[in-house]
C-alpha cells in the first residue's frame, strides 16, 4: 500500500482516526447510559446511579406484556422474511436470467418502494387496509412490511444470481437434470449464502421498521419498536427505567441477528457484488 | 400446434416459464404499493370541501404546514452530507486495514439500536445533567450545560448516529471496489495523496456516492419518531412526516394526510432525480481495472 508519510499525511490520518474514536466513544456512552439506567434504582444528576437493581426487568416484562409483544414481533418478522424470501428470490432469478419486454417497468416497480419514504405510501396503504378490515391486525402489519422487504430481497439477490455462471445450469441440463433436481442440487446450494444474507438483513430491517407498523398495528399486533415508542410517548406514567429495559431488550434482539448475519457475509461483500454488476 | 408456436415466439422475446417467476412479486407490489399509491393520489384530490386541489392549496397557504418542507430539508440535507463527508475518509482508512471486521461491526452497531433507544439514550446522555454536558464542564469547555435535546440538535445527532452505518457500509464497498492498481499507477507517476484522490478516486466514486447520498437521504428525509421524541415537534422539528401523520390519524382528514404524503414523496423524488442526473456529469465506466 502507498503511504504518505509527510507531516500533512500523518496529521490527516490522525484527524480521521480522531473522528472515528469520537464517534465510537459517543456511541458506546449512549448505549451505556441506557443499559446503566435500566439497572439503576435512582439516577438523578450524578455520574452514576445511587444503586443497582434488576427488578425493572421483571416489572417491565409484566407491565408491558413483553412476552406478547415479542411473540407478535417474531410472528410479523418471520412471516415477512418467509414471504419476501419466496417472492423476492424467484423474481430476482427471473430478473437476472431473462430479458423480457417490460423489464424496465418491472424494475421501476421494484425500485420505487425503496426511494419513497415509508410514510408516503404507508398512509394510503393503512387507509386501504382499514377499509378492507385488515387494519390493526397482524395480517395487515405483515402486508405493509412486505412492501419494502420484497424489493430489498430482489435488489440484493439480482447481482448475486448474475455472478453464478449460467453454464453450470446448462451443463446440468445437458446431463439430463430435471427442473426439480436442477433447483435442489445446483441452484439451492449456490444461492444459499446470498439468500441467507438477504433474509437476515430483511429481518433486521423489519424489526426496526417503525413507520409502517406504527400506521397499521392495533393493540394486539404491536411489534417491539412500536410498543417502545408508545412507552416513551406516555413516559410520564411509567418509570423511565422500564422504558430503558425495553430498549435494551430491543437492542439485544436485533444485535443477535446482526451478529449472525455478519458471520455469514462480510457486510461490504453484498454491495460490492452489486457494484461489480452495475459497472 | 399453434400453442407451441406461440410459446416459441414468446420464448424468442424472453418470455417463458422462468420469466413468469417475476409475476408473484410484481403482483404483490402492484397490490401493496402501486395501487395504494394511486389510491392515495385519488384520495388527496378528493378533499372534504372545495375544489380538487383544495388540499394542496391548504398545504401551501398555511405557513405552519408549508414550513415543514423546509424543516425537513434543513434536517435531512446537512445530516446526509455530513455522514457522507465522514464516511469517505473513514472508508479510505478502513480499506487499508487488515482487521476490518471488528471496526465495521462496531460502526454498524447503531443499526441494531432502533430510533427509540437512540432517542432515549440521547435524551439522557446529551441532557443538561447527562454525561456529555458533565464531561464538557469537567474539561472546562463550557460553564453551563448546552441545550442539545428537545430541539433541532437532538434530532440532528440521532440522524447522524443512525444514518452513519448505512452510509459508511455503502461507501466502503464502493471504495474497496476500485482497483488499487489505478492508485499505484498514479503514485508511480508522481501523484500526491491529494491529486490521487481528486483525479483518480473522486471521479470514479462519484456515481457510487450519488447513489449512497440518495439512499441515505431517503432515510433521513423520512425522519419521524426521533423528530417527535428528541425534537420540538411543534416547532423547529415539525417535519413533513409529522404533519402528514397528524392530518391523517389525529384529525382523521385522510384526504389532507394523503396530499401531504404525496407532497413529501414529490419533494423527495425531485432531490433524488436531481442528484442522480448530476451523476451523468461524471465519468461512467469500469472501475475494476483493465481486464474487465
Amino acid at each position: 500500500m502507498i503511504r504518505d508519510n509527510g507531516l500533512g499525511g500523518r496529521l490527516w490520518r490522525m484527524a480521521v482516526w480522531a473522528v472515528v474514536v469520537v464517534f465510537i466513544l459517543n456511541l458506546l456512552a449512549l448505549i451505556a447510559v441506557v443499559v446503566v439506567d435500566s439497572f439503576s434504582t435512582r439516577w438523578f444528576g450524578t455520574w452514576l446511579p445511587a444503586g443497582f437493581t434488576t427488578h425493572w426487568y421483571s416489572d417491565a416484562w409484566d407491565e408491558f406484556q413483553l412476552t406478547d409483544i415479542l411473540v407478535a414481533t417474531f410472528e410479523v418478522v418471520g412471516a415477512v422474511v418467509l414471504i419476501s424470501g419466496l417472492l423476492g428470490v424467484t423474481a430476482a432469478y427471473a430478473m437476472a436470467r431473462r430479458e423480457f419486454p417490460g423489464k424496465r417497468a418491472a424494475m421501476l416497480v421494484f425500485l420505487m418502494p425503496l426511494l419513497v419514504p415509508p410514510l408516503t405510501y404507508g398512509i394510503p396503504l393503512a387507509t386501504l387496509l382499514y377499509r378492507v378490515g385488515l387494519g390493526g391486525t397482524l395480517a395487515g402489519v405483515i402486508l405493509a412490511n412486505l412492501v419494502p422487504a420484497i424489493p430489498f430481497v430482489i435488489l440484493v439477490m439480482i447481482p448475486f444470481i448474475e455472478q453464478i455462471d449460467p453454464r453450470i445450469e446448462a451443463a446440468a441440463r445437458v446431463f439430463g437434470a430435471s427442473t426439480t433436481s436442477l433447483f435442489l442440487r445446483i441452484l439451492a446450494p449456490l444461492l444459499l449464502p446470498g439468500v441467507l444474507a438477504a433474509l437476515l438483513l430483511v429481518l433486521v430491517r423489519t424489526i426496526a421498521m417503525f413507520e409502517l407498523t406504527f400506521l397499521t398495528s392495533g393493540p394486539t399486533s404491536q411489534t417491539l419498536v412500536v410498543a417502545l415508542y408508545y412507552a416513551v410517548f406516555a413516559s410520564g406514567v411509567r418509570a423511565g427505567q422500564e422504558v430503558d429495559v425495553m430498549a435494551v431488550v430491543y437492542m439485544v434482539t436485533t444485535l443477535i441477528w446482526l451478529l449472525i448475519a455478519l458471520r455469514f457475509v462480510s457486510p461490504t461483500q453484498i454491495v460490492s457484488r452489486a457494484k461489480q454488476q452495475s459497472t | 400446434m399453434t400453442g407451441t408456436a406461440f410459446r416459441l415466439r414468446l420464448a424468442a422475446r424472453g418470455v417463458d416459464g422462468i420469466t413468469l417467476l417475476v409475476l408473484p412479486a410484481l403482483l404483490a407490489l402492484v397490490a401493496l404499493f402501486v395501487y395504494p399509491f394511486a389510491f392515495g393520489l385519488a384520495v388527496s384530490l378528493a378533499p372534504k370541501a372545495g375544489r380538487f386541489y383544495a388540499n394542496y392549496q391548504t398545504f401551501f397557504a398555511d405557513p405552519f404546514l408549508r414550513e415543514t418542507i423546509w424543516n425537513t430539508l434543513k434536517l435531512a440535507l446537512p445530516t446526509t452530507l455530513l455522514t457522507l463527508l465522514i464516511a469517505v475518509p473513514v472508508a479510505f482508512r478502513v480499506r487499508l486495514m487488515r482487521r476490518q471486521r471488528w471496526l465495521t461491526t462496531i460502526l454498524l452497531l447503531p443499526m441494531t439500536l432502533g430510533t427509540v433507544l437512540v432517542a432515549q439514550g440521547l435524551l439522557t446522555y446529551l441532557g443538561p445533567r447527562g454525561w456529555f454536558n458533565r464531561g464538557l464542564m469537567l474539561l472546562h469547555l463550557t460553564a453551563h450545560p448546552i441545550v442539545l435535546t428537545n430541539n433541532y440538535w437532538g434530532v440532528f445527532a440521532s440522524l447522524l448516529l443512525t444514518g452513519f452505518p448505512f452510509t459508511f457500509l455503502l461507501t466502503l464497498s464502493y471504495v474497496s471496489g476500485i482497483d488499487p492498481a489505478l492508485e499505484h499507477a498514479a503514485a508511480t507517476l508522481g501523484g500526491g495523496a491529494r491529486a490521487r484522490f481528486m483525479r483518480i478516486f473522486l471521479p470514479l466514486l462519484a456515481p457510487g456516492l450519488a447513489v449512497t447520498f440518495c439512499l441515505s437521504f431517503v432515510q433521513a428525509f423520512a425522519v419521524f419518531p426521533s423528530a417527535v421524541l428528541l425534537g420540538a415537534p411543534a416547532g423547529s422539528t415539525h417535519v413533513i412526516s409529522i404533519a402528514a401523520y397528524q392530518a391523517a390519524f389525529e384529525r382523521y382528514d385522510y384526504s389532507l394526510g394523503s396530499a401531504i404524503a404525496m407532497i413529501m414523496g414529490a419533494v423527495q423524488l425531485v432531490i433524488v432525480v436531481a442528484v442522480l442526473a448530476s451523476r451523468s456529469l461524471f465519468y461512467r465506466g469500469p472501475v475494476g481495472g483493465t481486464k474487465g
